[in-house]
């Protein structure tokens, strides 16, 4: 079955078998490995990324439900090779991520978070993390970071 | 974890998505944001020999004011459900009940139509249909027809449609005004609730629980003991008054009973204050 999807700005297409998960034709066929593979069951939000600017868990979406998208994975926030997103400099500047196994699905969903709620509470940005663990339990800092680029003004992806 | 190959077809619009079902024969199955399905295929407890995606039916995305009533489509998603101003005035319920779903990324694929047909016993959403008074609207070969949400849910994963049938639409009664409460009890934030119990007081009572059996179910010994005059506590003690709850790694049967009763005496207090 064909596939034709913008990845990052670029168009890809691709033949794929109808069963292929969403994150295995981004990381095996695309080739952009910067979206992890945790759990595999929906549960821990490390394959998080954007499909029409909103977050998904690609391990739980077809490729084949993919296909006419615009996708952003980690490797498409930062504007150029020398910049990174605000929300990637937030978590940086925050010290948010021990091991950063996490920190993709974290900071995709930390931006889809905040083009729903600009300026979140802490306990919005708290719940609006749900899905997404982190096994370090870096929590605390990762919240920050998230506040942190709120205050500073996130740009959309 | 990979599911089994299977057929896909993507149907463009309905008629097309029912002439599909009705060739693809009873292993075909829909899927739609495919987050009560998909899980399920790569567990490999269910091996469909195809899939037929309405994810794209457009039209059957909306929430429309019908005067008594708000008319939500069956490919609605529960962000959507979640933030819709309809819906947040006239059935609050429905719309905080979304919100509840999973966590944000499952809320942005996972449709209500595919929960409530998916009719899982541990789903938030169904218990918010029973508790509103909800009806269902099917659409198949022989044309539409209307079910009620009490009528819907027959058994563990089974529902009243027709495997060539398709969920279009759910019918919401206004519930303007009412009070109401949800109470969802879990060990982590985006787990299925262990117990949960949806709640409408106001000229309609309806209290519905969730996996406190094989279906989403209503308490009806609770809800007829509000009817008779008795006391928030005393019909909150009739919570799980001929119910059969689960055992799972979660509770013991035992366990539930008693959350139940705590938490359809919270929600009968929630609700009842407003």
């Amino acid at each position: 079955m064909k596939v034709s999807v913008t990845v990052n700005g670029a168009p890809q297409e691709h033949e794929v078998e109808p069963r292929t998960l969403l994150v295995y034709y981004i990381r095996d066929v695309v080739g952009l490995t910067g979206t992890n593979i945790g759990c595999d069951t929906s549960s821990c939000g490390a394959c998080t990324l954007l499909v029409d600017g909103e977050s998904v868990k690609s391990c739980t979406m077809l490729a084949v439900q993919a296909d006419g998208a615009e996708i952003t994975t980690i490797e498409g926030l930062a504007p150029s090779e020398s910049e990174m997103h605000p929300m990637q400099e937030a978590f940086r500047e925050k010290h948010a991520l021990q091991c950063g196994y996490c920190t993709p699905g974290m900071v995709m969903a930390a931006v889809s978070l905040l083009q729903e709620h600009p300026n979140p509470t802490e306990a919005e940005v708290r719940e609006g993390l749900e899905g997404n663990l982190c096994r370090c339990t870096g929590y605390h800092n990762i919240v920050q970071a998230v506040l942190h680029a709120a205050s500073a003004g996130s740009v959309p992806a | 974890m990979i599911p089994a190959a299977f057929d896909y077809r993507r149907a463009a619009n309905l008629d097309e998505a029912l002439s599909l079902l009705s060739d693809g024969g009873e292993d075909a199955k829909l899927i739609a944001g495919g987050h009560s399905l998909l899980p399920l295929m790569k567990l490999r407890l269910a091996a469909p020999s195809m899939l037929i995606d309405i994810g794209r039916l457009r039209d059957l995305s909306f929430v429309r004011d019908g005067g008594d009533h708000v008319a939500v489509g069956a490919l609605t998603r529960h962000r959507d459900v979640e933030i819709d101003e309809t819906l947040r005035a006239h059935a609050p319920l429905l719309s905080h009940v979304a919100g509840q779903v999973g966590d944000p990324q499952v809320r942005h694929r996972g449709t209500i139509g595919g929960s409530i047909a998916h009719g899982d016993p541990a789903s938030d959403l169904p218990a918010a249909c029973l508790a509103l008074g909800a009806s269902f609207k099917a659409v198949g070969p022989s044309g539409e027809r209307t079910i009620e949400a009490t009528d819907f849910f027959e058994g563990f994963l089974e529902t009243a449609l027709s495997p060539d049938e398709i969920l279009t639409e759910i019918i919401i009664p206004k519930a303007t005004g009412a009070g109401w409460s949800f109470q969802k009890f879990n060990r982590r934030a985006q787990d299925w609730a262990i117990v949960g119990v949806a709640a409408v007081r106001g000229e309609r009572t309806g209290i519905s629980l969730v996996n406190m059996g094989p279906t989403p179910l209503r308490a009806t010994a609770t809800e007829a003991a509000l009817a008779g005059g008795a006391t928030d506590a005393e019909a909150a003690a009739r919570a799980a008054e001929g119910l059969d709850p689960p055992s799972d790694l979660n509770a013991t049967p035992e366990y539930r009973v008693h959350l139940a009763q705590v938490l359809v005496r919270r929600a009968l207090e929630e609700a009842g204050a407003a």
